[in-house]
């Protein structure tokens, strides 16, 4: 268990490819922090540069109380889990979980006990004498966790390890690796670039975007308060409607929107909305009323999508609702947006205004 | 083939069958040859069914060799060229499999030079640079000994590039997860790649062990020594007598029934590794 430091971290890949441009985050020791962010981002090369698999261009790197910056990966007491499992193939799966031990110079009795019991968190007691191709991916999934349990480190690093799982394993592996790292309070580094992994999974989220940090802070923080429009775009799904103030202002017939805009911070030229806050009915509260044209109805269950175009924009919108609401197709509908649900930015520099 | 067409069937195998002994007559020939005695050759017509002569031809070759052709016992012969070809073989391995590591997996000054390097070598097998070897074994005084039959045949570039394509298709994941399992470069050599090449090596040993086993040219060079000779170079000697006395083809025959039973052992054995290397492969 450790803390992870990381001070101005910088990466430029030959060819002055700057793929991290200076990060700093304090992760304390046994939270869970998820790395999110678009493609590209340099998700990767942050984990893996605290993994000690690629330099550290610029800047300093804690884990615990040392500076690992020149370790080598496996003097850095991390374990790392990777998108393809990585397992010797060669090697059954009570090898692929001892090897790391074995190299250590454990004793072989300790070896037995740590696999069997990493074994046993994770179910695949019955596979132990198997090879890695003689398992489904859920179970290779579970050995390369278990590789990375048996070591018992300080850190454990995962590279987006759900996403070559369908979807109804990754719901469930999602639970279990929530679970697991409860119960041991390693602290743990996550990448994934899927929002909903992000956010329930996280104790905090650190949102990227082009080597930079975006945002840091508990799912529900950055949900409720994106820093920027980046983040607020990126993380909910659907994501948040960004629509000019001018246009809203210029919908405004004096005494519907009862002065909602007025109360917007100076420099606010965006106005954010959740699809989850475009009611159908009018609160009580101030809000502001749109009205839109119904493109498409898309029920999902237990909620519904709708697509709406908004008379004199040709900004795609959509607003969800739970139930299913008596509309159709071709129907111009009211929203409502509660003052509190609108999320102010600049436009010019993307941020949030207050 | 999905179609079940008998007469097709038929008509594949006849042409199968024939193929296969077309192969097969010479090596028939050649075994019931070595069961005759030394006078049946005389008569022009080849025998087709066995003889009672077996075990004596087997036998004097085996021991005695034919002194008048200047052919020693075929053992003595049969284990230099063991040795030779296995000398060839696991050298050849061992260098290419280390300079194929160091190409892949290291980073060091002039890497692409080396590997070009390596690749340009290719095109100089030994009969090109014989004379130059011959002069390099001679001054370094491995006339007549296994080290100059062998060591100047070990170079590989063709095993050396089969190797870098192979190491090249393993995923870089996998080098990483080892070294975050405190694996170094050798550990990694060992525990790893060597094990997820074991069908390559198979397939190369049993290559590079006929090529070994089927020189001609480079032991006929430098050994003068009988103790030195080959097998391959021993049937040469057997063949070519003077004047108008025949060569003992019985005898002859018997040394290369004996010559072609190595690598057939060989690639009998190896053929199992790759068999399962082939049904085990990892993408
Ligand atoms: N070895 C490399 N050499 C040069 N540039 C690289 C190298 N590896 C990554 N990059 C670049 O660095 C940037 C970040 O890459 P990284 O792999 O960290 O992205 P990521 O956020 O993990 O994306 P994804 O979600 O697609 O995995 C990319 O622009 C990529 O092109
Ligand atoms: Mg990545």
């Amino acid at each position: 268990m450790a803390r992870i430091k990381l001070d101005g971290l910088k990466k430029t890949y030959p060819g002055n490819v700057q793929a991290v441009k200076g990060i700093d985050l304090d992760v304390a020791d046994g939270e869970f922090v998820v790395l999110v962010g678009p493609s590209g981002c340099g998700k990767s090369t942050l984990l893996r540069m605290v993994a000690g698999l690629e330099t550290i261009s610029e800047g300093t790197l804690h884990i615990g109380e040392r500076v690992v910056n020149t370790l080598e990966p496996a003097e850095r007491d991390i374990a790392m889990v990777f998108q393809n499992y990585a397992l010797y193939p060669h090697m059954t799966v009570y090898n692929n979980l001892a090897y790391g031990l074995k190299n250590r110079g454990f004793k072989a009795d300790e070896i037995e006990r740590r696999v069997g019991e990493a074994a046993g968190m994770l179910e695949i007691e019955a596979f132990l004498t198997r090879k890695p191709r003689q398992l489904s991916g859920g179970q290779r999934q579970r050995v390369a966790m278990g590789r990375a349990l048996v070591r018992e480190p300080a850190a454990f690093l995962f590279d987006e390890p759900l996403s070559n799982l369908d979807a109804k394993l990754r719901v469930q592996m999602r639970v279990e690796i929530k679970q697991l790292q409860r119960r041991l309070k390693t602290t743990s580094l996550y990448v994934t670039h899927d929002q909903l992994e992000a956010m329930t999974l996280g104790d905090r989220l650190v949102v990227l975007n082009d080597g930079l940090i975006e945002q840091v802070g508990t799912p529900m923080e950055i949900y409720s308060r994106p820093a920027s429009t980046f983040v607020a775009t990126f993380i909910g799904s659907p994501a948040m409607n960004l629509m000019p103030r001018a246009y809203l202002e210029a919908r405004d017939d004096g005494h519907s929107f009862s002065g909602v805009l007025d109360d917007l911070p100076p420099g606010t030229d965006i106005v954010g909305m959740r699809p989850d806050d475009m009611l159908l009915h009018a609160p009580d509260e101030p809000h502001l009323v749109v009205e839109a044209t119904l493109e498409l109805f898309e029920a999902a269950g237990a909620e519904s999508h709708l697509y709406v175009r908004m008379e004199g924009s040709d900004q795609p919108t959509v607003i969800r609702t739970s139930g299913q609401p008596p509309v159709d197709e071709g129907d111009v509908l009211r929203f409502h947006v509660p003052r509190t649900a609108l999320h102010p930015f600049n436009e010019a520099s993307g941020k949030r205004m207050q | 083939m999905v179609e079940n067409r008998p007469l097709g069937n038929l008509a594949a195998h006849l042409i199968l069958i024939s193929g296969v002994a077309l192969v097969l007559f010479p090596v028939y020939i050649a075994i019931i040859a070595s069961t005759h005695g030394p006078g049946e050759f005389m008569r022009g017509v080849l025998p087709l069914t066995p003889g009672d002569q077996a075990v004596e031809n087997y036998r004097l070759m085996w021991e005695a060799g034919l002194a008048k052709a200047g052919s020693p016992p075929a053992w003595r012969m049969l284990w230099n060229s063991l040795v030779m070809a296995l000398a060839i073989t696991i050298g050849k391995l061992f260098i290419s499999l280390l300079s194929a590591f160091a190409i892949v997996y290291f980073r060091f000054p002039f890497r692409l030079f080396f590997f070009w390097l390596i690749f340009i070598t290719l095109m100089l097998p030994v009969e090109v640079r014989i004379i130059p070897t011959f002069q390099v074994v001679a001054d370094l005084g491995m006339l007549n000994s296994f080290a100059g039959l062998s060591i100047p045949l070990i170079a590989s570039a063709t095993a050396t590039f089969l190797f870098r394509q192979f190491f090249m298709t393993i995923p870089e994941e996998m080098l990483e997860a080892a070294r975050i399992d405190g694996a170094g470069p050798l550990k990694f050599f060992r525990d790893i790649l060597l094990p997820l090449s074991v069908t390559n090596i198979a397939a190369l040993f049993v290559i590079m062990f006929i090529y070994g086993w089927n020189q001609y040219l480079w032991p006929l060079l430098i050994t003068t020594d009988p103790d030195y000779t080959t097998i391959v170079m021993g049937i040469q000697r057997m063949t070519s007598t003077s004047g108008d006395e025949t060569p003992d083809w019985n005898l002859v025959m018997a040394a290369v029934v004996m010559a072609a039973l190595p690598p057939v052992l060989v690639i009998l054995f190896m053929q199992r590794l790759f068999v399962k290397g082939l049904t085990e492969t990892e993408k």
